[in-house]
């Protein structure tokens, strides 16, 4: 009686509510397009052939939404337990040490197969240590995890503008990377898959991590609804003081939270790092760790709904450049614009339309349940 | 006095599938004193948000004196001369009371005037309906008492003359509980008309001109009070007949099994809460702890569960001491035989968005029963889920449903069983029927009394005073976080409220 938001089918919820929003932001997005003075249906045309049109677009794209799945998988693991980690850019920046030393080590001297597995591990760890300091903080110090994590995303980015062009940078090179890896720090690509669809992957850095990004989401799934700890995390995510009544040690929660979410988001260096550039290069995160909110937010926190997420921003990024590539008057900020709207109604307004839709769906329901009961009597 | 105040016709409501308000008739005569009665989710706080226009019925008209009228939020109920007294003050703590009434009718942007004339007002009020409260006292230094005539106050400021009570007396010890009856009374005589909705039967007995009975969102009958009984209101209510009072025999007390020493617990803003409580709880008993809300017993709970860290005391369980000064981790204590029922189902005992599976299993996770390494065992978790809801009957059964999408009476079967069924030495229980149905309520009451009588230990906190008399073997009652005195469960209802207002205690204390 006191719940106005009655639950809805399944397929209304976790398929019609997003595409509604969806839609919408395109609409919104398509008028600014109008604005500047461009057919929206050529940018719409540019966006979905750029993303699609050919094996290699589609490369992109899913290279792209390699990087999104660890970023939002990350964050939707603190979410889970209550916690805002917005630090996922920062933690996915220092993983990327943990990728270079481990290919800076062994890639003239080993294969691929024997530097992924130590690179997953490094990234991992350095993700996990980047996270720990804010989630001990908040545990024990209650200093709130938004604030330090977005503190630590700037220390973050100073460390490593120090570490490329002091540190890592080999000598005499006047650019702020590391060396380019030998073959062993370079992950093979996964034009083979693209091929059992007929699909040529051309110049596409589309490789193997996108292979782990799937394992890791199936391993969140996991953790989230099939272990004690995540049976832990979810209830201290729902009710502090029930965590507390059952015997839980929110501090040990969320200290052990941070770390999965860090070493999450530091495991999305592997892509660009070893996936594409074969070096470690200042910036390569690019903004993915915030992207991985809106990711995490659109997904509803669940693995399956964070791949698609995942792969519609994948699909953003690059029909995104096609457009601003093949209509000049739609610059690289328009784009972020029309990500910008994404966001907007997929994540912070994406209840804006739920009422109208349920009260849609429970007058249609109850008409149902009128006639099954007369059919009854 | 036989002209209608307030007529409802064909009220009907739903939220979503939920179909709140059936097709409602009511008519309410004036200077009249009208009860509501009905189970939790009967939909009579639906009906009075209708009447009072926080929501709006999806059909139905609504005539106040004769007139029909549209009320589309409480603004035009109260330009209709509705005023409504809430079940949770809507009062602004760190007001006083003449700013408190004053709020949303101050008249102009400079305040002076206004003050002024409420000053005036008020006093008037005061005089004419004996309802004497200083206007310039702070409402959170206010008792209950007084914060809730602050609330009938406002509603006369803004000159109704039909009052809607929501359970008024939830909070209020029987001594108060009497003077607001007079004070209806008195409201009464001077022609206002008065609705009160409750699910105290003894209130509608013992107040009330006419009572109404709803429910399942339906209007099931109207009687005239004094034509009427508490057990046909009864029946009414639940639609079967239902036992008052449950059976039990002789409590036959054995070893102690839970002591307390001298437990003082004060709250985050270092406040003393329980104040040198000691008691001891036997295997075999029922201890109530009586007392009005607010006086320290939640606390108490809390200390010794485990959830609270006391200032300083001793607790034995099982005669070992519990470390309640220092780190205790509630796990240990159900590992020990300790198991509690918490006074806030919803935040505490429960996780409403998880399945009610995953609540069956709420602090006992770590049962190697239910763990497969660090994974869990889903179908033993369910498989035990679905014994449970078959032994406790809590309905709808489904191990698999949202624990928000059960009534009140179930969401504390599913708590109860999880917390009875591993048969601890010890159960604390907090509030057990609190927005439970009539119908659960016996079914619960007879639970604790099968705990006490396979030789558990029980201790039982409410604030319902029927409820700690009919099942306590013996009945200590609390006030302002003192143990201020023990009593047979045969104690007179006067004696227990005398001692929870804190009259007889302060005598006993300063002997």
């Amino acid at each position: 009686m006191s719940n106005p938001y009655a639950k809805l089918p399944g397929w209304v919820e976790y398929g019609l509510v997003p595409l509604v929003n969806l839609a919408v932001a395109f609409l919104v997005a398509g008028l600014v397009v109008l604005l500047v003075g461009e057919n929206p249906l050529e940018a719409a045309y540019h966006l979905i052939n750029g993303a699609f049109g050919r094996g290699e677009y589609i490369g992109f794209t899913l290279y792209y939404a390699t990087t999104f799945i660890f970023t939002g998988l990350a964050v939707a693991v603190a979410f889970h337990a209550g916690l805002f980690n917005i630090g996922g850019e920062g933690q996915a920046y220092v993983g990327g040490i943990g990728v270079a030393l481990a290919c800076l080590w062994l890639d003239q001297t080993m294969p691929w197969f024997v530097v992924f597995p130590l690179a997953i591990i490094g990234s991992a760890l350095f993700g996990a240590a980047w996270a720990f300091l804010p989630g001990w903080l908040q545990a024990k110090r209650g200093s709130h995890i938004v604030i330090t994590t977005i503190m630590f995303n700037f220390i973050a980015s100073s460390l490593m503008v120090y570490l490329l062009t002091r540190v890592l940078k080999p000598l005499g090179s006047m650019s702020p990377q590391t060396r380019t890896f030998a073959e062993g720090g370079q992950l093979p690509k996964l034009d083979w898959l693209l091929g059992i669809f007929g699909l040529d992957i051309g110049t596409a850095p589309f490789n193997v991590s996108f292979l782990l990004a799937l394992v890791a989401a199936f391993g969140v799934w996991l953790l989230i609804w099939r272990t004690k700890l995540g049976y832990e995390m979810r209830t201290m995510g729902h009710s502090p003081s029930a965590a507390r009544y059952a015997g839980m040690s929110e501090s040990r929660i969320t200290v052990i939270t941070m770390m999965i979410s860090g070493a999450l988001a530091g495991m999305m260096a592997l892509n660009p790092i070893m996936g594409e550039q074969g070096r470690m290069q200042l910036d390569f995160v690019q903004g993915a760790g915030f992207v991985g909110i809106a990711v995490a937010l659109m997904g509803r926190s669940h693995p399956a709904g964070i791949i698609p997420a995942a792969v519609l921003f994948g699909v953003l990024y690059q029909g995104g450049a096609e457009i601003s590539f093949e209509m000049p008057s739609i610059s690289r900020d328009m784009i972020v614009i029309i990500q910008g709207l994404v966001i907007l109604f997929a994540g912070a307004l994406e209840n804006m339309f739920r009422p109208a839709i349920t009260r849609l769906f429970s007058t249609s329901s109850r008409r149902a349940a009128v006639v099954a009961q007369t059919k009854g009597a | 006095m036989d002209s209608i105040a307030i007529e409802l016709r064909g009220i009907d409501k739903s939220f979503g599938p939920v179909h709140a308000n059936k097709n409602i008739n009511l008519k309410v005569r004036k200077g009249t004193i009208h009860g509501v009665i009905g189970e939790n989710g009967a939909g009579k706080s639906t009906l009075m948000s209708i009447l009072y226009g926080f929501y709006q019925a999806d059909s139905g008209e609504i005539h106040v004196d004769g007139r029909q009228v549209t009320i589309r939020d409480p603004n035009a109920a109260i330009a209709a001369g509705i005023g409504m007294v809430h079940q949770h003050f809507m009062l602004v703590e760190n007001f006083t009371v003449l700013e408190n009434i004053m709020l949303g009718a101050e008249e102009s942007q400079i305040l002076n005037k206004g003050i002024a004339k409420a000053r005036d007002e008020l006093k008037r009020l005061e005089r004419e309906y004996a309802l004497e409260v200083n206007p310039d006292a702070v409402i959170e230094e206010l008792p209950v008492g007084l914060q809730q005539r602050v609330e009938i106050l406002k509603a006369l400021y803004r000159r109704a003359d039909i009052l809607i009570l929501d359970e008024p007396t939830g909070v209020l010890t029987p001594a108060e509980a009497d003077h607001l009856f007079r004070v209806l009374e008195q409201l009464k005589s001077q022609g206002k008309t008065i609705i009160l909705i409750t699910h105290k039967l003894r209130e509608i007995m013992a107040i009330t001109d006419e009572v109404s009975v709803m429910r399942r969102g339906e209007m099931v009958a109207t009687r005239t009070t004094a034509e009427t009984s508490v057990e046909e209101l009864a029946e009414l209510m639940v639609g079967r007949r239902v036992l008052l009072r449950v059976e039990k025999g002789e409590a036959k007390p054995a070893d102690v099994k839970l002591s307390v020493n001298g437990l003082t617990v004060k709250d985050s803003r270092g406040v003393t809460m329980v104040d040198n409580v000691s008691f001891n709880l036997r295997a075999g008993e029922i201890v109530g702890i009586a007392g009005v809300a607010g006086n320290g017993q939640s606390e108490l709970l809390e200390a010794i569960s485990g959830i609270r860290r006391a200032v300083s005391g001793e607790v034995h369980l099982n005669g070992k001491a519990i470390d309640v000064t220092g780190h205790v981790d509630p796990r240990e204590l159900r590992d020990r035989g300790l198991a509690h029922v918490p006074e806030d189902r919803h935040h505490v005992g429960l996780v409403l968005k998880f399945e009610e599976c995953e609540n069956a299993i709420l602090g006992y996770h770590h049962d190697k029963r239910y763990l497969n390494g660090v994974f869990l065992n889903v179908d033993a978790i369910r498989k035990d889920a679905e014994q449970r809801i078959a032994e406790y009957d809590i309905r709808p059964p489904n191990a698999r449903l949202k624990t928000a999408n059960f009534s009140g009476g179930n969401q504390q079967k599913i708590v109860l069983a999880r917390e009875m069924e591993r048969g601890p030495d010890v159960l604390i229980i907090g509030q057990p029927t609190r927005g439970v149905d009539v119908g659960a309520i016996e079914f619960i009451h007879k639970r604790i009394i099968e705990m006490r009588d396979q030789g558990k230990a029980v201790l039982l906190v409410s604030v319902e005073l029927d409820e700690i008399r009919a099942l306590s073997d013996r009945i200590l009652v609390m006030f302002a976080g003192r143990v201020v005195g023990e009593r047979d469960p045969d104690a007179t209802e006067g004696e227990l409220g005398l001692l929870m207002a804190g009259v007889e205690g302060r005598k006993e204390a300063a002997e």
